[in-house]
């Protein structure tokens, strides 16, 4: 029911993901990614969620977990397109997703990242 | 007199089923003219919830009903019963940040922040029945 592909863009792992996530997808998606992000070597991660019209907690805790890991192997995550009223929701479910990088666009979000690439 | 309709029901067994709670959701909700906002608001409370029953409650039931009152107003309830354990302490229950299965805790308290009504019914060993309503802004039409 959901769609999610990862492309590897020179060193960044660009990830979308869309549809209906089940808590096993989401899963999935963090082992996939963080195995993904080691064997490649990956310096950035890109999450593009503006095909996503929901994201509750457990989503939201993997994305974080997914930053978490990643940042143990040396790459920076950055969330881009967030929809409004997710934004609005997550708020007011309690989750403000500190320390979580984001970004309005895949291009904003790239920027980002290879900024942060050069300053290393 | 408030008049009520339970427009769909759905079983929640399998970790799917919470994806099924959640597009039933949505659907009753655009069809009485929730705006894009509070849609999302009612199926990621609804998405907590179930996940609640499936989790916490081992397995139960969803149901959406619609409720019209007198003066026009239309609430969209979600009432989630499971036959479960039961919570034993409601108020650490819904306490932000605790969680007995290792997550976020913030499905019970989170969903009642995102309700304009909340209600919680549960004793140890007799199950956990959580009622939360969306009052439509607007009269509904039909």
């Amino acid at each position: 029911m959901s769609a999610t592909s990862v492309v590897e863009l020179q060193d960044v792992l660009l990830v979308t993901i869309q549809g209906e996530l089940t808590d096993e997808d989401a899963m999935a998606l963090q082992e996939e990614l963080t195995t993904n992000v080691a064997r490649s070597s990956a310096r950035g991660v890109l999450i593009d969620v503006s095909g996503l019209d929901l994201v509750d907690s457990f989503l939201a805790r993997t994305l974080h977990d997914i930053a978490g890991a990643s940042a143990l192997l040396a790459a920076e995550t950055v969330v881009v397109g967030m929809r409004p009223e997710v934004a609005i929701t997550l708020v007011e479910l309690g989750l403000t997703l500190p320390g979580l990088g984001t970004a309005l666009t895949v291009a904003d979000g790239l920027d980002r990242l290879n900024g942060s690439a050069r300053r290393r | 007199m408030t008049s009520v309709l339970t427009v769909q029901e759905v079983r929640i067994n399998e970790e799917i089923d919470i994806v099924h709670v959640r597009q039933a959701v949505r659907e009753v909700a655009v069809s009485i003219g929730f705006s894009l906002v509070e849609q999302t608001k009612l199926v990621t409370a609804a998405s907590e919830l179930a996940r609640n029953t499936r989790v916490h409650g081992h397995g139960g039931e969803a149901k959406i009903d619609l409720e019209k009152a007198d003066d026009g107003t239309t609430t969209l309830r979600l009432v989630f019963t499971d036959n479960g354990p039961g919570i034993a302490d409601v108020e650490l229950a819904l306490t932000d940040g605790y969680s007995s299965a290792g997550g976020l805790g913030l499905g019970l308290s989170g969903a009642r922040r995102l309700a304009d009504e909340f209600d919680l019914r549960t004793a140890p060993g007799e199950g956990t029945t959580v009622s939360v309503g969306f009052r439509a802004r607007k009269p509904a039409r039909g």
